[in-house]
């Protein structure tokens, strides 16, 4: 990785922007190499990448990368990031939030951004904390985990990003950890170059908190957690990594562009009224629709053959 | 860089308000527009939906209010004039952005349809409960500005205004609006030909760029994100540059310049209009769907030979405050017609500062207030 470095430096603001604000040992610097380096894989050109991130550690990532970048408020980064790729579509859009950030309070804004498909990528840093308001419990903290306001453990029922993601109707959801430089660095490269919406979780550590509080208070413990519980197969007791969806989803911004066309031909009402609306199933529904389709075709064969006594 | 549009002839037409805030936007050019339905907002969205697409520009309805301002932001970032339309419950989710747009100085234009409140309130019920809010809504202190049209051509005019404040000033503009301007219809002839604005962007090399140097004047060019010039946008304090900055003679001058590109230039910003009240013994000071009662109380009274004056506020804040100090030594008095329980009527009395009386008529229930409560009120001064 060392003959990588200079590459790194040109992505980053390295004359203004350092120290960063980060905590040693934290794994948000990991996430912010790999993210150069998935962005450096592709020779993206700096002007036509906007990052736009939420308010936390996670949150603080843009301001050093240099690329056109927008740390915008708590939550509600991927709808900003909405607005700017709707606006600006050469804009290779990318999205950086915290576990909180993006499952809490932008969780509305999450499940709404997988339906909608549009061509963003949306990476999560899932420390399973709130760091910087110093180490609450989030969606994602786990069973019994004890944060700063479950000081007796957690007993709110974590999500899982990437099902919740996959559920959502997300194009394409990956997971991967700190541990796994290598791996983060493809699924990054892969996750952008995924026409639709995109989302990549990377486990990530918090020693100073989450860390501290149960028991792993150093980096290399936790990295160590994450090396030994997770796994790129199906395993019981592990967390899956590696490419969970991979599928092909009409992307948002082409359906508006031709809707576009659309309603130039069809400005005027009369128009409308000669072509009504054709209204089809989508997504997990039209998956169930094809499924009865099938077992009702399936119970006529049954009947047919009941008739004729050819059992 | 104003350019002037010429507006397609129409022959006289009955519009609606709302219809008329649609086609002021489309007039100022707007190039994206985002909501989430409420009354009695909707007519707003639905001409926006009808429209935009057929123009090539974005239509896009948001999961909620929040999402609605944050994609209005980052389409405005995109570089293009974006807004948004709401009523009371959305305009209270819309705060948190609208001071992100503040602080980062990125153009964009807030349509609040206001609604009998609080709370859901009464959604076809007309009041103006939201002056305060529109004012003061998102925390911390900064400048803002808001304009209250109170008829269709109104409607129409002053949205255009908005979107030419907002992109001047590289502000968030508030037209605010209510249920019984918005959803009024009137006999509107032509539209007026206005001047449209856009805002400037920089033409130094990149490497020159500063999104909020402050030695530029009040307001420093804004680069659109993919344009060539890769600058740092954030809520934090910053500093020239955009980058976050904890250092207080950094942050000073940046506040200084915030505040003062609104209230250095109420000369441009401030838009009021008067009818007699330079020989007025009594002033009414009203705005929105109440100056209509105003001013037909006006006339009433002037029929029985009593001298008052309308100040109708087109700007809404900032106030006209040289001006109302002028008529506090003028009159005798002032009377504040408005549909809520004096909010415009504290700063009339600060401005008054005891020189003047100032009495009000105030309604909040969604009904109208009638010209003759305001003729009582002449009447009983
Ligand atoms: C509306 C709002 N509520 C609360 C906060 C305070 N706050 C700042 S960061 C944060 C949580 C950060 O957690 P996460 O998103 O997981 O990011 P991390 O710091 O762990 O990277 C909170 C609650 C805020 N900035 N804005
Ligand atoms: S508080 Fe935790 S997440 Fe935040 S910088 Fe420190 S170690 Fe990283
Ligand atoms: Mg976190």
């Amino acid at each position: 990785m060392a003959e990588k470095l200079p590459y790194i430096q040109d992505y980053l603001r390295s004359k203004k922007r350092f120290p960063t604000v980060w905590c040693p040992g934290c794994g948000i610097g990991i996430v912010a190499g790999g993210i150069i380096r998935g962005i450096d894989r592709l020779k993206l050109n700096k002007d036509e990448v906007a990052i736009v991130s939420g308010i936390g550690c996670t949150g603080r990532m843009p301001v050093y990368m240099d690329f056109n970048t927008v740390h915008t408020t708590h939550g509600r980064a991927l709808a900003f990031a909405t607005g700017l790729k709707l606006a600006k579509p050469s804009l290779k859009v990318i999205v950086l939030m915290g576990d909180g950030d993006a499952l809490a309070i932008g969780g509305n804004h999450f499940i709404h951004a997988c339906r909608r498909n549009l061509d963003l990528t949306a990476i999560i840093v899932n420390n399973n904390t709130y760091g910087m308001t110093g180490g609450q419990q989030s969606p994602t903290t786990l069973l019994g985990a004890r944060s700063t306001n479950a000081p007796y453990g957690n007993i709110d029922q974590p999500f899982d990003t990437c099902f919740l993601a996959k559920a959502a109707g997300a194009a394409f959801v990956a997971r991967t950890t700190t541990y796994h430089a290598g791996e983060m660095e493809r699924l990054v490269a892969r996750a952008i170059s995924k026409k639709g919406f995109a989302v990549l979780e990377v486990l990530s550590q918090c020693p100073v908190f989450y860390g501290k509080m149960n028991r792993m208070p150093t980096a290399v413990e936790m990295m160590q957690w994450f090396r030994d519980n997770t796994s790129t197969q199906d395993v019981v007791g592990r967390i899956r990594r590696g490419v969970l969806v991979d599928r092909e989803v009409p992307e948002y911004g082409d359906e508006y562009r031709k809707l576009v066309g659309s309603a130039q031909e069809q400005k005027d009402i009369r128009e409308r009224k000669k072509s009504p609306a054709t209204v089809r199933l989508a997504g997990p529904h039209e998956a169930v629709a094809v499924e009865h389709e099938e077992s009702e075709k399936s119970a006529e064969v049954a009947k047919a053959v009941e008739v004729h006594g050819r059992k | 860089m104003p350019t002037t549009i010429k507006q397609p002839k129409q022959s006289a037409r009955f519009m609606q308000g709302n219809e008329a805030i649609a086609e002021g936007a489309l007039a100022a050019g707007i190039g994206f527009f985002a909501a989430y339905p409420i009354t009695p907002a909707n007519e707003i969205s639905e001409a926006m939906a009808r429209e935009l697409p057929a123009r090539g520009a974005v239509f896009i309805q948001m999961e909620d209010e929040i999402a609605s301002m944050a994609a209005v932001i980052g389409a405005s970032l995109g570089g293009l004039k974006a807004a948004t339309a709401t009523s009371g419950p959305g305009f209270s989710l819309m705060q948190e952005q609208i001071g992100y747009a503040v602080a980062t100085e990125i153009p964009s234009v807030v349509i609040d349809v206001q609604r009998a409140g609080p709370s859901t309130g009464q959604p076809t019920f007309g009041a103006q409960g939201d002056v305060m809010q529109a004012r003061w809504g998102t925390h911390g202190d900064h400048p803002i500005i808001v304009l209250s049209p109170s008829s269709v051509s109104e409607c129409f005019a002053l949205t255009v205004r908005a979107f030419n404040l907002a992109e001047k000033y590289r502000t968030p503009v508030i037209l605010l609006a209510d249920e019984v301007v918005g959803h009024m219809r009137e006999r509107v002839s032509e539209f007026p030909v206005m001047e449209v604005v856009s805002r400037a962007r920089p033409e130094v090399h990149p490497e020159w760029y500063f999104p909020y140097d402050n030695d530029l004047g009040d307001v420093p060019p804004l680069a659109a994100f993919g344009d060539g010039y890769r600058y740092h946008v954030t809520g934090l304090f910053h500093d020239k540059s955009g980058f976050p900055t904890q250092r207080i003679d950094e942050i000073d001058p940046w506040f200084e310049r915030l505040f003062h590109k609104i209230e250095g230039n109420t000369d441009d910003i401030v838009e009021v209009s008067e009818e007699g009240t330079r020989e007025a013994e009594i002033v009414l000071v009203s705005y929105g769907a109440a100056a209509r009662s105003a001013r037909h109380a006006m006339k009433m009274a002037a029929a029985d030979g009593k001298r008052v004056g309308l100040l109708k506020l087109k700007t809404l804040w900032p106030l006209p405050e040289d001006r109302i100090k002028e008529l506090a030594r003028s009159a005798k008095g002032f009377i504040v017609v408005e549909m809520n329980r004096g909010q415009v009527r504290l700063d009339i009395e600060r401005l008054a500062a005891g020189r003047a009386a100032v009495e009000g008529v105030h309604r909040f229930d969604g009904e109208m207030i009638s010209p003759t409560s305001v003729l009582k009120a002449i009447e009983e001064f």
